[in-house]
């Protein structure tokens, strides 16, 4: 098989590199760019621990080839902090242990960064469904709408409700 | 395996024709990177038709619609035009899989990895919807009942792609729906999924109508008797009592673990009627 040359932008950065016509956007991302922050959880669709956004939206990364990404802006959970300073969703995961193991949890806040982009005053209903594809073994899920729940509220510039 | 992207539809066509391995197209992706991932599907060649112009637009036609073959589900949820015409085939659309998969997921793919439980297709079939198809021979519309012939197999021939899929004018006092079952409420293939549209004169008589089940038999059926038993009716008790029994009769389900034959029978006429009360809630606006 040839390698197919691939030129992107990735979290603002332009990137190349190189890769089998057959891999995916997943394994490129982990194996090639060392960007390791995206799961594989099933690598077939079912869990969204591989979610990035692709050209503003929301994707497994598990089910799109690598070469499909000619062009494209990738965004992954590597680009979310800025810097030293964490996203609001990604402080919130913290301050209401959103999270165990740890293996959702990325796929997860780019999901929920998209649905707070896309509509800042989503009902607890709408998180539930938009987060329907990202599977959690450990938590339970409350805890994780409870963080989206309060990241939106505060980015929206509201006061923070004593949980 | 190659990896195509070409820029017109002339190239796609070619590169496919003149494959001698097994070539496949790739929409979003969902069906085919699956199989790959398990073996089931292993292409020589993989067409992508993301980079050719006029796949992503959604445009007016005839007083219709014309929906390019790479819109995924997610644009055509943001289409006001669409849903306010077909509400029930874009309601279809979006109850397949994720918000991610939704980012990817085409119709044009649901109909030609031709799952029998397809979301999109019954609600398509009964919105009378057709398909454009370019091919070596030039271009060719067909019905979308037409386009599955049995679970993973389609009529295309070798170099055959679904261009686009066109929704006519909605007739005035037309409504259409489409519903599933399910066990949960996300993320699940279809035990049973029926699409109804119909259509109502200035009295409320009902003048045209179309009922097709998904996930009953090895393609999506179209019911005619569940059309006949609904026109000339305002839709009544009685009328839907007739259409839940026709659509029940005409079920030819398999028995497996998502649900038995006879679960599957009774299950296609409740949600004929469900859906078909939607549809008229729908055609009196
Ligand atoms: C997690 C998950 C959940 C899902 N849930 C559902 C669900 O609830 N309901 C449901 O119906 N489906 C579901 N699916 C299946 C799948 O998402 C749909 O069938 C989807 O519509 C396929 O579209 P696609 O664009 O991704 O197709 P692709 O994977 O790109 O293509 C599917 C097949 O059709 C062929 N093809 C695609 N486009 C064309 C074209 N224009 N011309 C000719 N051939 C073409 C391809 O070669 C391939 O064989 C799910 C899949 C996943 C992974
Ligand atoms: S790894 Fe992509 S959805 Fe599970
Ligand atoms: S924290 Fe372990 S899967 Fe979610």
């Amino acid at each position: 098989m040839s390698q197919i040359h691939v030129s992107t932008t990735i979290n603002g950065d332009a990137t190349e590199f190189l890769c089998e016509p057959d891999e995916t956007l997943l394994d490129a991302l982990r194996d090639r760019l060392g960007l390791t922050g995206s799961k594989e959880g099933c690598g077939t669709g079912d869990c969204g621990a591989c979610s990035v956004t692709v050209n503003g939206r929301l994707v497994c990364s598990c089910l799109m080839l690598a070469a499909e990404a000619e062009d494209a802006e990738v965004t992954t959970i590597e680009g979310m902090a800025e810097g030293e300073a964490l996203h609001p969703l990604q402080r919130k995961f913290i301050e209401h242990a959103a999270l165990q193991c740890g293996i959702c949890t990325p796929g997860i806040l780019v999901a929920a960064k998209a649905l707070l982009e896309q509509n800042p005053a989503p009902t607890e209903t709408e998180a539930r469904y938009w987060l329907a594809g990202n599977l959690c073994r450990c938590t339970g899920y409350d805890k994780i709408i409870r963080a989206v729940m309060d990241a939106a509220a505060e980015m929206r510039g509201e006061m923070r409700r004593a949980s | 395996m190659r990896y195509e992207a070409p820029s017109t539809l002339e190239n796609a066509v070619a590169l496919l024709a003149g494959e001698s391995g097994s070539a496949h197209v790739l929409a979003g992706g969902t069906d085919l990177l699956v199989g790959m991932k398990s073996g089931f599907t292993e292409p020589d060649l993989i067409v992508d038709i993301k980079r050719i112009d006029g796949m992503h637009t959604v445009t007016q036609e005839d007083g219709g619609w014309r929906i390019g073959a790479a819109v995924p589900g997610i644009q055509l949820g943001e289409h006001d035009g669409v849903k306010a015409d077909w509400p029930g085939v874009v309601e279809a659309l979006e109850l397949i899989g994720s918000t991610q998969i939704q980012g990817r997921a085409t119709m044009a793919g649901n109909l030609c990895n031709a799952s029998p439980a397809a979301d999109s297709v019954p609600a398509m079939v009964a919105a009378d919807a057709t398909v454009r198809i370019a091919g070596p021979n030039g271009s060719r519309d067909i019905p979308v009942i037409e386009v599955a012939t049995g679970p993973g197999q389609t009529s295309l021939a070798k170099g055959e792609i679904v261009e686009s899929i066109f929704l006519p004018a909605r007739p005035v006092r037309s409504g259409d729906a489409y519903l599933r079952f399910i066990p949960r409420t996300e993320m699940d293939i279809a035990v049973v999924g029926c699409g109804v549209s119909l259509t109502l004169d200035e009295g409320g008589t009902c003048t045209a109508a179309c009922v097709a089940l998904g996930a009953v038999a090895a393609t999506v059926l179209l019911v005619e008797d569940a059309a006949r038993v609904l026109i000339g009716t305002a839709v009544d008790d009685a009328a839907l009592d007739a259409l839940a029994a026709a659509c029940s009769a005409a079920a030819k389900p398999i028995d497996d673990k998502r649900g038995t034959v006879a679960f599957r029978k009774k299950v296609s006429g409740v949600l004929a009627r469900r859906a078909a009360k939607i549809a008229l809630e729908r055609a009196k606006g």
